[in-house]
């Protein structure tokens, strides 16, 4: 069985201040759902999915993308601290002037034509996962009168079962834009919400070449189940 | 401690869908079934910025996942399937229909993900109703079809209908 999150952790899905909110959550109640073979067990992808430069965001054109190049790694664990090993990270962003690489984004800031803004890889061994790619802007939207959003970088990840699967969006340290979003702030526990900022991270900056922020992820754990007791008492 | 859920936001198009995600099986595959739909919003316009996700059996009942000890698996059975809205909000999955598991009838788990759902929403869908069935039958007899595919073409029609008239019935997992 996988633990239920603590409340306030996830976004309620009726949240006014995002106005898109507002036709598309469910008005009933949801019917709990004991979780089954078939929520205990989820896709594994894998190799298969990834090719060449997909962890590099960079380097998928013949030219590089214009802004501040910055590694992004961290880890994904569970939630009893266990990490997520050869696990599918998916990520997309916009470009450094805060446009996304999508035909219905009509912010007039320009795509970047050596910049897709899309990256996958695995997790190793030790749940770990590095992308280098550039820092996303800012941009505005229609949700409220001079609405921006804080820069970040939507994650998806999987975990090893179907009641893991998470798609959330990694923030920068002290964004000024934090307290208008209607985004970030439909977390309801602050410090759940801090939990999507990502830390910079002097250790890992590359000299005369990248900044660096790491960012874990931390996913649903498990109940002990007798066998793990039995380890744990050794 | 985990880590918050948010949105997919409007542009999920760049960065999720997979060429070949609709294809649990490969096209020509005997037994595939087709499985189409449309996700609409509470005024019952379509929503052409979601993303599906699938996952379910074998037709033998058993799942790609040390968790299933249950036995050997279907080569070319990718078992989970992802399928982004079209600009009038429809889907595709082509698959093979799943077993029965051990004291559950033949069912897909689907994740609904979309601009404005901060948190995915999760349904099942079933190719009958089975009042044998534990999980269809915890669920309001008025509001279990909404969880039950229709025959159509070369397959099944399941459409999700996220608020409002005929809301779907979603589950917490």
């Amino acid at each position: 069985m996988y633990l239920r999150d603590a409340p306030g952790t996830h976004p309620p899905l009726d949240s006014p201040g995002y106005k898109s909110t507002k036709l598309r959550h469910p008005l009933q109640r949801p019917v709990l759902l004991p979780q089954k073979l078939t929520e205990i067990t989820g896709p594994l992808l894998g190799e298969g999915r990834l090719g060449a430069n997909d962890n590099d965001l960079t380097a998928q054109h013949a030219g590089e993308p214009q802004g501040q190049r910055i590694i992004v790694h961290g880890r994904l664990l569970d939630g009893n601290g266990r990490p997520v090993p050869n696990s599918l990270v998916e990520i997309w962003q916009a470009n450094a002037g805060g446009r996304y690489n999508h035909v219905r984004d009509r912010w007039p800031s320009p795509v970047d034509p050596n910049f897709d803004g899309v990256g996958r890889t695995l997790t190793d061994a030790e749940g770990r996962y590095t992308f280098t790619t550039i820092k996303p802007g800012a941009y505005p939207w229609q949700n409220h009168d001079n609405a921006w959003r804080p820069a970040h970088i939507h994650f998806s990840v999987f975990g090893r079962s179907f009641t893991q699967r998470l798609v959330t969006q990694m923030y920068f340290p002290d964004d000024p834009l934090f307290d208008q979003d209607p985004i970030f702030n439909s977390v309801p526990d602050p410090k759940a919400r801090a939990r999507m900022i990502s830390s910079f991270d002097w250790s890992r900056t590359v000299p005369n070449w990248a900044l660096a922020y790491s960012f874990d992820i931390v996913l649903r754990g498990r109940d002990a189940t007798p066998f793990e007791q039995e380890v744990d008492d050794e | 401690m985990s880590t918050p859920s948010q949105t997919v936001g409007p542009f999920l198009s760049i960065g999720l869908p997979w060429a070949d995600g609709p294809t649990v099986v490969p096209e020509g595959t005997p037994g595939a079934i087709r499985i189409v739909g449309t996700v609409f919003d509470g005024a019952g316009q379509p929503v052409p910025d979601a993303l599906i996700e699938t996952w379910q059996a074998d037709p033998d009942g058993h799942f790609d996942h040390p968790d299933d000890p249950s036995g050997p698996l279907r080569k070319e059975f990718r078992a989970f399937g992802r399928c982004p809205t079209d600009d009038d909000g429809n889907y595709w999955i082509l698959t093979l229909l799943p077993g029965a598991i051990p004291g559950q009838a033949p069912h897909i788990d689907v994740s609904v993900f979309a601009r404005g759902l901060l948190h995915r929403v999760v349904t099942r869908i079933y190719f009958a109703d089975d009042p044998s069935d534990p999980v269809l039958s915890s669920v309001d007899p008025g509001r279990r079809r909404t969880l039950i595919a229709q025959p159509a073409d070369d397959g099944y029609r399941f459409d999700i209908r996220l608020q409002g008239d005929n809301e779907t019935v979603f589950f917490d997992v």
